[in-house]
């Protein structure tokens, strides 16, 4: 499994010493590359040393704790921040040297902040429309979206949702290449996080490639065609979040209860079986393939049934602990930077 | 904080500016704090001078200046504060709290277009006022509208400088709409004293107290309104005060303002 997975990583790869010796075909697809990029607030370091490069049409996640440097890292990306060393192309341009240019073809929603209570989503829309050379309709978009309901409602009295997905309309009225998603879904009810995700996944088949930046794993893992993920301003692993799920002796877990006792080793020595345990009377076996199979053909040869039997995949959520050390919830929604 | 968003070659495009002129008058016509304060005060105020008796006396007898025709340019002062003051930085204060300056800085215009837009909707609101205030005097109780029409644009408009800087000032370095409007508010006070809201014989008897309030950017500003409502042009003094005042204000907002 790791090893499906890899071979994508190497490919795209975080190691910029690869770049010169790319096709020009391969240039044309990639759309942001960030190399050794570094920022720090005074004595604080948000960034230390972050690269990667995203293709084009790629939903592109980047994972990590608060604080983890994802926002300072995406900041730079639409030009909000001068990074202090390293380097960062958006479509090819230098966000710092071509503002302009870049500002034209990336569409960004910031984690924090709103709109003026009084102006309607449709006058923002228009607003936010004549900032860009070739807008995109705002009629359209409004139906996109599903707020052409709304569209002569103060923004004040919008839903979360609403305002959501107006935000997100307003990063996407300019018809941008690469769209900046910080936080997208932070604050909404399942529902409303669920249609969101839906949206983006709508808004890539257009064609824009997008850079999410979030903190939950759910969201990462349902809508990313790859994950960076970073912890303490460096970039720990970049892979499919199924890749990342099984690194590091991620993998399946099945718990069961033995319809009667056996030698542990007859599972043990199993080659998909890495590791088992009891938690009671139960028996939790974890290890990668067809475990369930395998586990449960061999039992069978004892003259066992395995029964209540659960079977877990590898998550997101493992890997993150595995890889930064520390679990994934945060009550700091404040402390992003 | 390394935002640059006032850098860089920001495309004065003219439909954006247009379109945050309007957005931003329709803000200011929806909460209409600055309509009230530029608007509403004068038409309030004009209508005690009228009714009150006590506006029609000669400030001294040897000076043929009513109570009335002094304060019209007290008035135009007021107003004029109000507007820069309150009217004009709170909303930069909030659209800036609101982190809507920093969303406008990563669209291809400046954020500096918003505060354009801003100057724009008040200077509009600062003229109507004007207009209302000569206007209304004039029609109602017989202040002769300003005779020395050059000299009294010229005063105006640096006045209208000198206090829409200041008032740039403030959205500069208030942390938030609260400490704008406290800002404001404390600032009001001091300016007024010495444009003569509440002496104003200052304005026209010569004394220590009427050389410093001619040194203040109102006081100045009250003193070449009225001269030139009286037929006479400004002294090259009073507008030299305004003049120094807008360079000053001006400096400091560029200086010190903060785009988050």
């Amino acid at each position: 499994m790791l090893r499906a997975t890899a071979n994508p990583v190497d490919r795209r790869g975080v190691a910029t010493g690869g770049l010169p010796t790319r096709t020009a075909a391969e240039r044309a697809h990639r759309v942001v590359e960030v190399a050794s990029l570094r920022k720090a607030y005074g004595t604080t370091v948000a960034v230390e040393d972050v690269s990667f490069a995203i293709d084009e049409g790629e939903i592109f996640g980047i994972l990590g704790p608060n604080g983890a440097g994802k926002t300072t890292t995406v900041e730079c990306l639409s030009g909000l921040r001068v990074p202090d060393s390293g380097t960062v192309r958006v479509l090819g341009l230098d966000p710092q040297h071509s503002r302009h240019a870049v500002r034209e073809s990336v569409g960004v929603q910031l984690q924090e902040g709103s709109m003026p209570p009084k102006l309607t989503v449709r006058e923002l829309l228009d607003l936010f429309a004549s900032f860009y050379t070739d807008p995109l309709d705002a009629g359209e978009l409004l139906a996109l979206l599903g707020l052409t309901a709304k569209r002569d409602d103060y923004y004040k009295g919008l839903s979360g949702g609403q305002k959501q997905r107006l935000s997100i309309a307003l990063a996407l009225i300019g018809d941008p290449k690469v769209a900046i998603l910080d936080e997208l879904t932070t604050g909404l009810d399942p529902l409303a996080r669920r249609e969101t995700w839906s949206l983006i996944e709508g808004v890539r088949d257009r064609g824009v490639t997008i850079v999410l930046v979030t903190h939950f794993m759910d969201e990462a893992e349902r809508l990313c065609d790859r994950i960076a993920l970073i912890d303490s301003g460096r970039v720990i692993a970049i892979d499919t979040p199924a890749g990342l799920a099984e690194r590091e002796g991620g993998g399946n877990h099945m718990r069961f209860h033995p319809s009667r006792p056996f030698d542990d080793a007859l599972l043990t020595a199993l080659p998909e079986v890495d590791r088992l345990e009891h938690e009671g009377d139960r028996i939790v076996v974890s290890g990668n393939g067809d475990l369930l199979n395998a586990v449960i053909s061999a039992l069978a040869t004892a003259g066992t049934e395995a029964k209540d039997v659960q079977l877990e995949s590898a998550t997101l959520e493992d890997a993150f602990i595995r890889l930064t050390g520390h679990p994934s919830g945060n009550s700091d929604e404040g402390g992003e930077r | 904080m390394s935002v640059n968003a006032a850098t860089g070659p920001a495309r004065p495009s003219r439909s954006a500016l247009r379109a945050l002129i309007i957005s931003e008058g329709k803000l200011a016509w929806r909460e209409p704090v600055g309509l009230v304060l530029g608007v509403g005060v004068p038409v309030i105020l004009l209508v005690i001078f009228g009714i009150s008796s006590g506006f029609q006396k000669r400030i001294v007898s040897t000076n043929p200046t009513t109570y009335r025709t002094l304060y019209v340019p007290i008035l135009m002062g007021l107003v004029l504060v109000l507007i820069a003051l309150i009217s004009l930085p709170i909303p930069i204060v909030v659209q800036r709290e609101r982190k809507f300056l920093r969303r406008l800085s990563t669209t291809p215009i400046a954020p500096l277009w918003l505060l354009a837009a801003q100057v724009a909707v008040n200077l509009v609101l600062a003229l109507v006022a004007m207009v209302l205030i000569v206007a209304g005097s004039a029609a109602f109780f017989g202040v002769h509208a300003p005779s020395q029409v050059p000299g009294f644009i010229l005063a105006a408009l640096l006045a209208t400088a000198c206090l829409f800087a200041l008032g740039l000032v403030i959205a500069a370095v208030a942390p938030s709409e609260r400490a704008a409007g406290a800002i404001g508010s404390a600032l009001l006070f001091p300016l007024m004293f010495f444009a003569g809201l509440w002496q104003p014989s200052q304005a026209v008897t010569p004394s220590a107290m009427h050389t410093i309030s001619n040194l203040t950017p109102l006081g100045a500003a009250v003193h070449a309104m009225l001269r030139s409502m009286q037929g006479t042009f400004p002294t090259i003094g009073s507008l030299a005060v305004m003049a120094a005042w807008v360079a000053v204000f001006g400096i400091a907002a560029v200086r010190l303002f903060r785009w988050e």
